[in-house]
């Protein structure tokens, strides 16, 4: 290496002298390759940090979610409570209170009470509804039912809050603490799987909530996605591939295509609110309008995992088609589309998997909305999973910061599955031409 | 007959019709023995018959559909009481809404009185009317299609050409759908945005440092118009991609270098992976990530530092924002320096270059303008990005270059000024489509000159 600061190499006069610049140089040489070698090593290093601190993080804060703390209530079904000709709209808080208050019958004072009723979730008088709805001769019995405990009982117990603060920090106070205490102590407080995460819908009680409804909602939106984007993006791929013409309209399509892969997702959320609920009327918050839009924004990937799929059959399975007397449809549907549907199939999942995470653009349509019912087709109101996760993470609750973070770990385990397709199928039916 | 149960039997008449249409070219020549005399092989004719009689009952269909709520409304509107209709449109409005609150069975926000009960009944009526003879149209049509179509298969039918044709035209509307997705941004965005420059002046918008969307609801409302100017936005996103491309950018680029350049087999199997894992995430779970981790960590650390953070501040998201951007730029940029033909590494080696000397004056020298398109769309990229920055970053537009404090972005406040209930008729709402098509022409610019240059680049060594 030359630089403009060395001496002039006299070659001919001393010919030991440049092997000597060289030698000379080397050692500060080798140290800036071992330096900048370390570099690429350390950024290789940082991004797999990163990856695994949010690994680590977000299991770490989400996986006490999938147990959930239960109280042991025994029940008087109160007959005088309980009009058996209308079991519908008993007073079935007042049976989960009067249960309280046989447990801890030294509790007196209105303050005092309203902090007993606050250990067990309003959910415990909807589960002994549906006891006594399915089994109405349960009436003048006493049985002990287990009960979701409230979302504070639930943090205290899993440890999420500290004991050691003073009172008036806590959410939690000393008597209610005390409470707990000799819950645990007689074994009437236990963690059990948290199955209503998985079969319920949104509440705004955290322990609750669950992510049925936004998968079910994702479900559908995905199915209206898949079901136009595949076939639209297949035709799509199939002709400017196989039968454009070289002219303008060709090259329009080209680069609209390639500038809509890159346009920021946000602008189809635009795009759907004023042209699909604005102008067609079409409602919000359904899973219609959210998988239209995303179709338009998965159909750019699958057209182009399409065309290098349709790009690498080679030519010689087009010209046997076409010499034993083929049409071009022909030699299209029936030999070089098969071949190539590999290709397209792990593009399609590619695409399916990024619509699955998308967010931005559903909000935009109105998929934000509060919903506690599991929607039921493609027309009523719902949310997905990533809405879900932003709304939860929205909320102030510490329990909500748990449940978001299980809610991508199921979110994740998605993706992480529909990729692991796209790869298997990628390995399976690859060839090398 | 609902509209979905309808689109079902069109298409349960279309299997007919194949069925049907296959096994009158059979009949026409006499058997399956004779086939060599239709013109196309049987399937053809059942295609034909199939696409006959679908194609024109589902396109009337969808066209039904789209203009059957416009239409009814218009009845009813006209159908209500005098004193109802002549309201400003705006109570009209909510009224129709009610109606059809009313005929959904949802709850209505007030009292039902005659008039809107019979509003609502006599929609329900046309409701059913119109899909009732919405039905008839299109199954009497599909059925006169067979008929037809069945009545002119002779052997001599070109078939085949037929079906092909339709093909072709399906899959020219299909590739098209691109340009009319494009053009549906434009016009919708654009549309929004003259009627946000028809209220506020386009130079306030883009040169005024004043941003504070909150629009009275009556006119009489103190502080009932509001500052739109821009710059603050756009400052703040400007601020949040800046920080995020320092982190992504020399981290992405390394470590494709890396990868490329000295990596074993073994590990760049590895790696390569667990780094588009980094890139398949979705956003949503980086802005839980920089919310709720990132962003304590930046505050609690700044604070013993003896430093002001705010909670939500632009280092937080940026730097978030960053991680996700690195496996863009390392893979793009992967893909350039793979390009550059060996012969200029051995080159340089034969030169006595080490590996660092060669990669950092001939391989990135010769990957630049790769690079740079790399990097413009990684810019493109963070512009764009949303959910990172509603969650992590702020709503207050602060015009400030300290990166510790809260600053705003522009796909915060479309988010904003969007979700939850609007009015299309104020400014606020009619703000973010402004701020849309600012933020689109933005991407659109960089995305073709970016795609340009690295197409540009790579067509030079192939």
């Amino acid at each position: 290496m030359n630089r403009p600061g060395d001496a002039p190499i006299n070659v001919e006069k001393n010919p030991a002298r440049s092997i000597e610049i060289v030698n000379r140089g080397l050692a500060r040489r080798y140290a800036a390759e071992k330096r900048f070698r370390f570099y690429g090593a350390a950024a290789v290093g940082i991004s797999l940090l990163f990856l695994s601190l949010l690994f680590i993080s977000i299991i770490g804060k989400g996986y006490t979610a999938f147990q959930q703390t239960f109280i042991e209530l025994e029940v008087y079904f109160d007959p005088d409570m309980l009009d058996e000709t209308d079991l519908n709209t008993a007073n079935y808080p007042g049976l989960v209170r009067q249960s309280l208050q046989k447990m801890f019958p030294d509790v007196t004072g209105r303050d005092d009470r309203r902090d007993l009723y606050a250990l067990v979730s309003t959910g415990a008088a909807f589960k002994l509804r549906r006891l006594a709805l399915d089994s109405p001769e349960i009436i003048g019995q006493t049985r002990s039912v287990w009960v979701p405990a409230d979302d504070d009982v639930d943090m205290l117990v899993k440890g999420h809050y500290d004991r050691n603060r003073s009172e008036d920090e806590r959410r939690i106070n000393d008597r209610q603490l005390a409470w707990i205490d000799s819950l645990e102590e007689n074994g009437k407080i236990k963690k059990r799987f948290n199955t209503a995460f998985f079969t319920s819908g949104d509440s705004r009680e955290p322990e609750l909530a669950g992510i049925r409804g936004a998968a079910v909602g994702s479900f559908y939106t995905l199915a209206i996605t898949l079901l136009l984007s595949f076939p639209i993006g297949v035709a799509a791929a199939v002709y400017l591939e196989e039968f454009a013409p070289k002219n303008r309209w060709t090259d329009l399509i080209e680069v609209n295509i390639n500038n809509l892969a890159a346009v920021p997702s946000i602008v189809f959320g635009l795009l759907g609110l004023a042209v699909f609920i604005n102008f067609f009327g079409f409602p919000r918050s359904v899973p219609l309008v959210g998988g239209l839009v995303l179709t338009l924004m998965t159909l750019p990937t699958i057209i182009i995992a399409g065309r290098a799929s349709l790009k690498s059959v080679p030519p010689s399975i087009r010209e046997a088609a076409l010499g034993i007397g083929a049409s071009k449809m022909q030699m299209v549907y029936h030999h070089v589309l098969p071949l190539a549907m590999p290709g397209i199939l792990t593009g399609t999942i590619i695409g399916m998997a990024q619509a699955l995470g998308e967010t931005a653009p559903l909000l935009m349509i109105g998929m934000v909305a509060f919903i506690v019912d599991i929607p039921g087709g493609f027309t009523d109101p719902s949310t997905v999973l990533p809405v879900q996760i932003f709304l939860w993470a929205d909320s102030p609750e510490r329990a909500f910061t748990e449940r978001t973070s299980a809610a991508i770990m199921v979110l994740l385990a998605f993706l992480i599955f529909m990729n692991a397709a796209a790869v298997m199928l990628r390995k399976k039916f690859e060839r090398r031409w | 007959m609902a509209p979905s149960t309808l689109f079902l039997s069109i298409l349960v008449l279309a299997v007919a019709a194949y069925v049907i249409g296959r096994k009158r070219s059979y009949s026409v020549v006499g058997g399956a023995r004779k086939l060599r005399e239709l013109h196309s092989r049987p399937t053809y004719y059942g295609m034909l018959t199939a696409l006959g009689c679908g194609i024109p009952a589902l396109l009337i269909l969808g066209i039904w559909q789209a203009f059957e709520e416009t239409v009814i409304t218009r009845l009813i509107t006209a159908g209500l009481p005098e004193n109802i209709r002549t309201l400003p449109e705006s109570r009209l409005n909510l009224i129709i809404n009610d109606v059809k609150n009313l005929v959904s069975g949802n709850i209505v926000s007030k009292e039902v009185d005659p008039a809107m009960q019979a509003a609502a009944d006599h929609y329900t009526r046309l409701q059913s009317i119109s899909h009732a003879s919405m039905a008839v149209v299109c199954l009497v049509l599909g059925i006169m299609a067979i008929a037809i179509i069945r009545k002119i298969i002779t052997p001599k039918l070109r078939a085949r050409n037929a079906v092909e044709t339709v093909t072709k035209i399906i899959l020219v509307a299909c590739s098209s759908i691109a340009i009319f997705t494009t053009l549906g941004i434009v016009l919708s965005v654009l549309f929004e945005a003259i009627r946000f420059f028809k209220a506020v002046a386009v130079t306030e918008f883009l040169f005024g440092l004043q941003w504070s969307p909150q629009m009275a609801i009556r006119a009489d409302q103190v502080g009932s118009s509001g500052a739109f100017g821009a710059v603050p936005v756009f400052a703040g996103t400007l601020m949040i991609s800046a920080i995020a491309m320092t982190v992504a950018v020399p981290v992405g680029l390394m470590s494709a270098i890396y990868l490329s350049e000295y990596a074993t087999s073994k590990v760049r199997a590895a790696a390569k992976p667990l780094m588009e894992i980094l890139a398949g995430i979705p956003t949503v779970v980086y802005g839980f990530f920089a919310a709720l981790t990132v962003a304590p960590v930046i505050r609690d650390s700044g604070g013993l530092m003896g430093l002001d953070v705010s909670s939500e501040s632009a280092l937080a998201a940026g730097v978030v924002m960053g991680i996700m951007i690195i496996p863009f730029v390392s893979s793009l940029s992967d893909d350039v320096i793979n390009a550059v033909p060996q012969v200029l590494r051995d080159g340089a080696y034969g030169l006595g270059a080490t590996r660092s000397e060669t990669i950092r004056n001939v391989v990135i020298p010769a990957a630049l303008p790769g690079i740079v398109g790399s990097i413009l769309l990684a810019v493109s990229r963070a512009i764009g990005e949303t959910m990172i920055v509603v969650m992590a970053a702020g709503l207050a537009a602060n015009l400030t270059a300290n990166p510790l404090q809260t600053v705003t972005t522009v796909t915060v406040q479309i988010v904003t000024l969007l979700v939850g209930d609007q009015e299309f008729d104020s400014p606020k709402t009619l703000a973010a489509f402004a701020l849309g098509l600012v933020l689109f022409v933005a991407t659109l610019f960089l995305n073709i000159i970016a795609l340009h240059v690295v197409r540009k680049y790579r067509e030079q060594y192939e």
